[in-house]
Order: C-alpha cells, then structure tokens, then sequence
C-alpha cells in the first residue's frame, strides 16, 4: 500500500472534501521549519491538515552514482555529506561495509576510538534534535541555543582529532586515520562528566512543562505495528515501544562489552520521540565512560591491502544503528576497484514515509512538530 | 515634593504657551503640539530603547552577547535598524491589493497612537484626559485587529491569510477577558477615568497625613493588585494583554516555525519597520493600562509622578521579555480553549469576588475585607482554577511519563 493512497486514521479523503474551502499551501523549500529544502504540500481545512504531501530531491547530489566511479576509499569523504551532523556514524557504516566483504580485522583500541567517536556524534545529534524540536514548539531559540552550546564543545573535539568539525572523514578500512592526540581523552572525559548536569537541566525546564506536554502528548501518534509495517528505525521506533537497537542485535563492533540499556517508550508521540533522545544521551554517558576506562593501546589501523578489489560477484550489506536509525550501506563488486553497486539505505529518509499517515487530522503547528520530532537531515533523505 | 516633576513639566508647558498668548489661533496650534508631540516623540524613543532591551535581554538568557557592535553596548543598535529599515527595498506583492496593503500598516499606527493618549503617565500629564478613557482605550485598542486582518487579507499569501484569521480569532477572544478583568478595578474605584482610578489606589488617610512611613507605605499599599481580585484580575489581564499585544506564548498570528511571520510575510522595507513600532506601542499602550488599573499609576513613593509610571512600564515590558525567551507557543485551539473554558470564567468571578469585597468593606471595614478577600474570595478563585484546569484537561494527558529499559 503506497502512503499516496492509504487512508490515515480516521479520515477519507474524497474528491468533494477537496471544495473550494480546502486551502493549498507549499510549506517550502525555504521555510524556517522544514530542517533544509524540503517541502510539505498540505491540504488544509482551516487549521486542520486533511492531505500532505512531501516532495523533496533538492538537495540530490548523485551520492550513490557518483560512488561507482570512484575506488572504494574515494567514496570515505562523501558519506560525511550524507547526515552532515554525523559524519563519525556514516564513516564507520561505510567502513563497516567493505570490512565485511574483505573480511579485515579491526584492532582494539581503534574499535574502541570508533565507539568513543560514534557515541559522541549520538550526544551532538540528539542536542541539535530536542533544540531544534522545541523551537519548532515556539520557544524562541532559548532551548535550541543551550543545546548548541553543549554541541559546540563535542565538535571541538572532533576538530583536534581530524582536523574538521562535521566533515571528519575520520575512519579508514579497518581502522582509523590518527590516533588520539595528547590530552584528548582527558578533554573529552572532562566534557562528557559535565554533560549530565546540562541534561538534568533542560529537564527540570521543559519535561514538566505545561505547554511542552499539552502540545507534543498524544500528537503524531505511531503505534508500534504500524511503526514495523513503515519500517521506522532508531529512537522513533523505539518510542513506539518496539525493542530494536542494531547496537545489541548486531553487537557490531564491540558493543557487546557495554553495559548499557534501551529506553523504550510506550505511547509512540512526539513527547515520547523527544525523551527517548533525552535518554538515551545518559545511555551513551555511560558507553562513553566505560570506553573511555577501557581504552587499550595498539594500533590504530588493522593489516588492509593496498589497494582495495573484492572478488567478483560479492555482495554485503553492513549496518549500524546512527543516531537516526538504521544506517546501511549495501555494496556489490565486480572485481575492480569500484563498487558496481552503492546503495545507502538512510535512517531519516525512510522515517519520514510515515509523516503523511501522522500528520493528517492534526493542526498546521502540529505538523511542524511531528517533522521536528522525525529527525531528518536533507543530505541524507536526497542524497 | 511629591510629583514636582509632573508639575515642573506642566508649568514649563503653560511657559511655552504663554508666548503665543497674542495669536489665539497660533496659541492653539502649539497647544495641540504640546499635547501631543512630546508623547508620540517619547514613546517612540521608549520603543528605540525597549528594542535594544529585548535583543540584550533575550540575549542574556540564550547565552550570547547580543546587539555590541553600533555604539557602547550596542545602545545605537536601534538607530542602525532604522537605517537599514528605511533604505530597503519595499517590495509590494504584484497580485495584492494595493491600497489595503498600503494602508494596514497605518490603520495599526494610528489607533496605537491615540490609545497612549488615554494613559495618565503622571499626575495632570494625560494628552486626552476623557471621564470614559478606559472604555475609549479598550474601543480604540481593538481595532488593530482589523488592521492585522486587512494585511493578511491584502498580502494575497496563504501564510498572511492564516496568519490574518488566526490574528483575528485570537484577538476577539482574549478582548473578553481582558475587559472582564478590567471590570473589577472600575467598580471599585467607581470610575472610567485614569485620574480617578489612580487616585483611588492611593490610602487616602495617609497620603499628606504628614507621617513618612504612612506616607512611603500610602502610595503603595493601596494598589489594586495588593487586594485579592486585584491579583488575579492582574494576573488575567497580563495574560490576555500578552494575547491582545501578539507577545510570546500567544505569537500565533506571527509564529515564525509554522506560518513564517504570518500577517507581516509580505511587508518589507519601511511598512514593516510601521508595523513593528506599532506593535511594540500597542504592548506599551496595554502595559501602561495594566499599570494604570493594577500598579498604581504612577503613584509610588518619594518619586511620585513620571518616574515611576516609567519604571513600572518597563518593569511590565521586562516580564514580557521573559516570558518571550522561555515558554513554547501554544496552538490554536488550546490558544482559544484557554481564553474562552479558562480566563473568562475565572474573570467573571473574579467581578463577583470584587463585589463582596465592596461589600465587606463597606459594612465590616478594611481589614475584614482584605483577610476575608484573601482567605474567601481568593481560595474560591483557585478552587474554580483548578476545577476549571481539570475539566479541561483532555484525558489522555498524563504529564511526566515513566520509562521502560530493555537490556
């Protein structure tokens, strides 16, 4: 069932409900809310949204073609472009892929730099989103500038370590590019032990606020069937109740040595969509640590072949759980130095199919927010 | 002492005046002026510094310096907006209508203009002194709405058009509450005149008894606001003057993350800069009117007159700018919900709790009245708060959620 014809809940729509009385409006490509260029269609019955469109593609920037015309390792710094607010994750799905099919060994202390660096992108993603999520509430960038605030000190970070703040191009095939500099972990550990205080403070100032529960409760509802039936991965399906974490289903990497556990809502709304990600930045606290704790000395990057040619016919499809979701990259070889096949299979392109069947019913505000709440990033959704 | 300002402004009107006392028809001319120049003049420069305040204070709370580049602390950041403001393009959408998309943004000057002219902004400076001045602000005062709407309407925008009917729906409904609650304070002081209603917030037994504590504590203790209704009608009023004024958590006409700026999508260049000092004097109009009924006026001790309708202005602005850099904005129809299932009730009572406090201070005397208001009248008002908060709180609103952990 394609999301254009399926009925959303409760709501028929028939060519008489689409009178003259139905107002048509093209919420962007530039609109203050729509997280980059893309554009909502919506059908409105006054404030009501009866039919929602989303176009987007205006960002498309031919990834996946242009992939297959580059050797493998020439494709690292693209993927940074994909979810340009976690360059770490994608570098390490990508890296992830082709370890897989060469089958090449990752040496420990680069597994746990990898870690370290994934769950720090997890702490800048989940800022930017419940900032970003509750100025689209209305609160007039407070909240939104407190989120960056804490973000801004993890990408200094990133930039001692590779030299860029977002566009890291940090991992390798089997490894990483550099090792940790002098006094980094100390810096970062430094960062991460402050971190939960900025936690308990954006909570004691909107958990329990009136206005964030009277307008985010109950608005955008997914259950969890229908959160399965969309393909819904990462916290949005975890808010949904649905116990689905690729980081211990996969234990991809060496996740399986954290102790740390998956918060799981129950409702499916967008309050629920918001305080997974509060909670599950204390879950990445407590990863950081024991990372950080644990961390071995040795190499930086395992034993990789100079030049990369998988044989011929190989296919593999390597995941990881993004801040988002389900980042996959699926790669086919044909014996050369390029991929004959590239397919990313992005977490926020494939979450934001549910936004019509979430929308519709709700008021224009509400959609705003149900989109916040989705968490997409256009390089990722066009590619 | 007491409001020598006030009157040293007024003797240095009557000294201009005199002048002209051989021209009857020039003296006239210049009496206008003086009646209303200086007002406009000063809360124009009032609306210049209480941007900079806004952009600083907003600032100070989301962790940045604000506006510190044009002049010391960026104090003449206003005058570099005005600036900018008056050498931009004005850009007037092909398809609208011309002359209404011409005319709304005067149509929101003007009534702001006149309905400063009603505030008693010292003791005998008020430019339109009426017996009716607090019927004539709120008259005057609900026209902008139609401006708002004659901007949404014109603009020929879907985003101005939402904008115009939210604006509209909005604006009608929080008018109730608000006149409700302006009620009270004109039952008791038995007047529609902002003098008047100054005047009988002042202890009338111990202002000039002589006493310097009675004196100090006279010119503040009887503000309406220190007596139960008067709290909580200050309370709603405040509430649905944010509302009356656009302010943040009631910005839905404008609300930037939905509809882009609503009504003012299609207004540039100079328009908009009208629009937005009109807008920025109807919220002075409204909090100087809640200073007025509520705060005393400008009554207050040793600086009696001018300063302290001054500082109380600013104050009020100040919690405006406050509540702008924290609360969320709430949605349409809990905007309406609320004004309509929540403030008007509670406002009603709250007439009924200012008659028996008439009532008890007539028969029992003061103090009677006061505990008696504030044990009775005020435990009633919340009583029906949080009865009225539960019948419309919707069912599968929970509050804080608990969360479960799968390993």
């Amino acid at each position: 069932m394609s999301t254009e014809t399926m009925p959303a809940r409760g709501f028929n729509l028939s060519k008489d409900d689409l009178g003259a009385d139905i107002l048509e409006i093209a919420m962007g490509p530039h609109h203050p809310s729509t997280h980059g260029v893309f554009r909502m269609d919506l059908k409105l019955d006054g404030e009501t949204v009866v039919d929602l469109k989303p176009i987007f593609g205006y960002l498309h920037r031919n990834h996946e073609k242009l992939a297959e015309d580059i050797p493998y390792p020439g494709s690292m710094p693209f993927t940074d472009r994909l979810d340009y607010l976690c360059g770490m994750t994608n570098n390490w799905a990508y890296a992830l892929s082709l370890e897989k099919m060469l089958e090449v060994e990752v040496p420990e202390r680069a597994q746990y730099i990898r870690i370290i660096c994934a769950e720090l992108t997890r702490l800048v993603n989940h800022c930017l989103l419940i900032g970003f999520f509750i100025n689209d509430l209305g609160a007039l960038g407070t909240p939104l500038l407190y989120a960056l605030r804490e973000r801004e000190k993890i990408l200094d970070l990133f930039e001692t370590l590779s030299g860029a703040r977002m566009m890291v191009n940090y991992m390798r095939f089997g490894g990483v590019r550099c090792d940790l500099p002098d006094g980094w972990l100390e810096e970062c550990k430094r960062i991460v032990d402050k971190f939960p205080a900025f936690l308990d403070e954006y909570e004691t100032l909107l958990n329990e606020n009136e206005i964030v529960i009277t307008r985010s409760q109950n608005v955008g509802v997914l259950t969890a069937e229908e959160a399965t039936n969309f393909s819904i991965t990462g916290p949005m399906l975890r808010a949904s109740g649905v116990n689905y974490d690729l980081r211990k289903v996969d234990k991809y990497g060496i996740y399986d040595r954290f102790d740390f556990k998956v918060p799981l809502g129950a409702h499916g709304d967008c309050y629920d969509r918001f305080m997974i990600r509060m909670l599950e930045m204390r879950e990445s606290i407590k990863i950081l640590n024991q990372a950080m704790k644990d961390l071995p000395d040795g190499d930086i990057i395992g034993k990789v072949p100079r030049v990369f040619k998988p044989a011929a016919g190989t296919e593999v499809y390597g995941r990881i759980e993004s801040p988002k979701g389900e980042l996959g990259f699926y790669l086919v070889a044909d014996g050369s130095t390029n991929p004959y096949r590239f397919k990313v299979r992005p977490p926020s392109f494939i979450n934001l199919t549910a936004l019509r069947h979430m929308c519709i019913g709700h008021k224009v505000a509400d959609a705003v927010i149900i989109l916040g709440s989705i968490d997409i990033v256009l390089g990722e959704v066009d590619r | 002492m007491n409001n020598f300002i006030d009157h040293k402004i007024i003797e240095l009107g009557h000294w201009v005046v005199g002048f002209f006392d051989e021209y009857p028809l020039l003296k006239l001319v210049v009496q206008i002026l003086l009646y209303t120049l200086p007002l406009m003049l000063s809360f124009m420069g009032a609306f210049a510094f209480s941007t900079w305040l806004e952009r600083k204070g907003l600032a100070r709370i989301q962790n940045r310096p604000g506006p510190n580049r044009v002049g010391i602390f960026g104090l003449l950041q206003p005058m570099a907006d005005g600036i900018k403001m008056l050498l931009k393009e004005d850009i007037v959408p092909e398809e609208s209508d011309k002359l209404f998309h011409l005319l709304a943004p005067v149509m929101l000057m003007v009534p702001a203009m006149i309905a400063i002219g009603f505030l008693p902004v010292g003791d005998g400076l008020n430019a339109l002194p009426l017996d009716s001045a607090i019927l004539f602000f709120f008259a005057i005062g609900s026209m902008n709405t139609i401006a708002v709407f004659m901007a949404g309407w014109s603009s020929r925008n879907k985003y101005s058009l939402l904008g115009g009917m939210r604006a509209v729906a909005q604006m009608i409904s929080y008018e109730i509450p608000l006149v409700l609650s302006a009620v009270t304070v004109i039952m008791i002081a038995g007047s529609l005149n902002g003098q008047v209603i100054v005047a009988s917030q002042q202890i009338s037994g111990w202002v000039g008894s002589g006493d310097v504590v009675k004196e100090f504590f006279g010119q503040i203790l009887g503000w309406h606001i220190f007596k139960p209704w008067g709290f909580a009608g200050f309370i709603f009023f405040f509430v649905a003057a944010l509302a009356e004024a656009n302010r943040s958590p009631f910005d839905l006409p404008e609300a930037d993350s939905e509809i882009i700026a609503g009504h003012l999508t299609e207004y540039s260049g100079f328009k908009y800069a009208i629009f937005f000092i009109a807008e920025y004097i109807s919220a002075f109009a409204i909090a100087g009117i809640a200073v007025t009924l509520f705060l005393g006026g400008w009554s207050g001790p040793i600086l009696s007159g001018l300063p302290w309708f001054v500082i109380k202005l600013f104050s009020l602005f100040a919690v405006m700018i406050w509540i702008r850099g924290t609360l969320p904005r709430l949605r349409v129809d809990q905007l309406m919900g609320y004004a309509w299932k929540f403030l008007m009730p509670l406002a009603i009572l709250n007439i009924f709790v200012a008659g028996f406090y008439y009532f008890a201070e007539q028969q029992w005397g003061t103090w009677v009245a006061l505990i008696g208001g504030w044990i009775f009248g005020f435990g009633a008002l919340q009583l029906a708060a949080k009865g009225l908060s539960r019948l419309n709180k919707s069912p599968l609103l929970k509050g804080k959620r608990v969360y479960q952990y799968a390993e």
